[in-house]
């Protein structure tokens, strides 16, 4: 029984889905829903007001800095997350013996 | 062009639907990271080389040192 | 590991991947990269070290400690060069406007504070990938 109504749900999702598919914009034109005001001002300031010429980097350094720094602070919280569940203290300890 | 993204993508499908299949964990982490290669190679071809060397670098590399040192850790097969 | 072709080529493997890293970075604004994929292509040739030589060798070149300092240094950076724009210009992270130096657009000293930012998070990429790693195989066996 609930094989049938994981199996149900799955194709109606999956219906859902490919009909998403057939919505979506075919080639980059002007109608997509991601082409707005903001990707002309980028192109076209984004030399001027950032002076790099990867205009990538530019909007992830300086238009987007805040971002990037959340980036940063996610991988910091991962690392110490890692390390309070899984650093050892007995590795550290054989190693101080050994010197 | 088409035909070449229409070869990338059923060999993404069938990567993703191999790696759910598989019992074999290391097998699964090869697969991966296949996956992850050919994956760069098709941002590389929508014009995102930024996307795709960190891609390449971090999704083929990094990643499945990862799962290799958890998977030393732990059992090879999976029940 | 104790196989001598494996070392050897290891030895100069390691240089020239650390060097292209290290490229990536520095020119992250003005081609394709940055620090993201800079810092973990130089945590990888770290990596590497470190299953090849062994445990005890990869600690002397990358410590516990240094890995502390980087990680945080690393976010430091990118702080106290947001505080910079902010006392000069009122805002956080405000680049031109808060008089950092332009340069020549396509040259490898522009973009004010973009070179800076890709340093930043290439040491802490680079830190983060090689942190895990050892402390996932320094995990003592139960």
């Amino acid at each position: 029984m609930k094989n049938v109504i994981a199996n149900i749900l799955f194709i109606v999702l999956f219906i859902i889905l490919v009909i998403a598919i057939f919505e979506m914009p075919t080639s980059p034109s002007t109608n997509a829903p991601a082409y707005n005001d903001v990707v002309d001002y980028y192109v076209e300031e984004g030399a001027d007001e950032t002076n790099a010429s990867n205009l990538i980097a530019g909007i992830l350094a300086d238009y987007r800095g805040f971002d990037t720094l959340g980036e940063n602070i996610v991988l910091f919280t991962s690392v110490v997350a890692v390390g309070s569940v899984l650093r050892s203290t007995k590795y550290d300890k054989e190693v101080k013996d050994n010197e | 062009m088409v035909y070449i993204n229409v070869f990338i993508i059923i060999f993404l499908i069938i990567c993703a639907l191999a790696i759910g299949k598989i019992k074999d964990l290391i097998g699964a982490v090869v697969l991966f990271s296949a996956y992850s290669l050919v994956m760069s190679i098709l941002w590389l071809l929508l014009n995102s080389p930024d996307v795709a060397i960190t891609e390449a670098a971090i999704g083929a590399g990094v990643t499945s040192i990862l799962f290799f040192a958890v998977i030393s850790k732990t059992k090879r097969y999976e029940k | 590991m104790n196989d001598i072709i494996i070392k050897n080529i290891t030895r100069i493997i390691i240089p020239f991947a650390q060097m292209y890293g290290i490229f990536i970075i520095l020119n992250g604004h003005i081609s394709p990269g940055g620090g993201f994929a800079g810092g973990a292509i130089i945590g990888t040739t770290l990596i590497l070290y470190t299953l090849v030589f062994g445990r005890e060798k990869g600690k002397k070149k990358f410590s516990h400690k240094m890995s502390e300092i980087s990680e945080s240094g690393g976010i430091m950076l990118f702080v106290i060069i947001g505080m910079i724009g902010m006392i000069t210009a009122g805002a956080f992270l405000s680049n031109l406007s808060g008089g950092f130096p332009q340069g020549q657009l396509g040259e490898i000293l522009s973009g004010g504070f973009i070179p800076i930012l890709m340093i930043g998070i290439g040491i802490k990429v680079t830190s983060t990938m090689i942190s895990l790693f050892n402390l996932l195989i320094d995990e003592e066996k139960l």
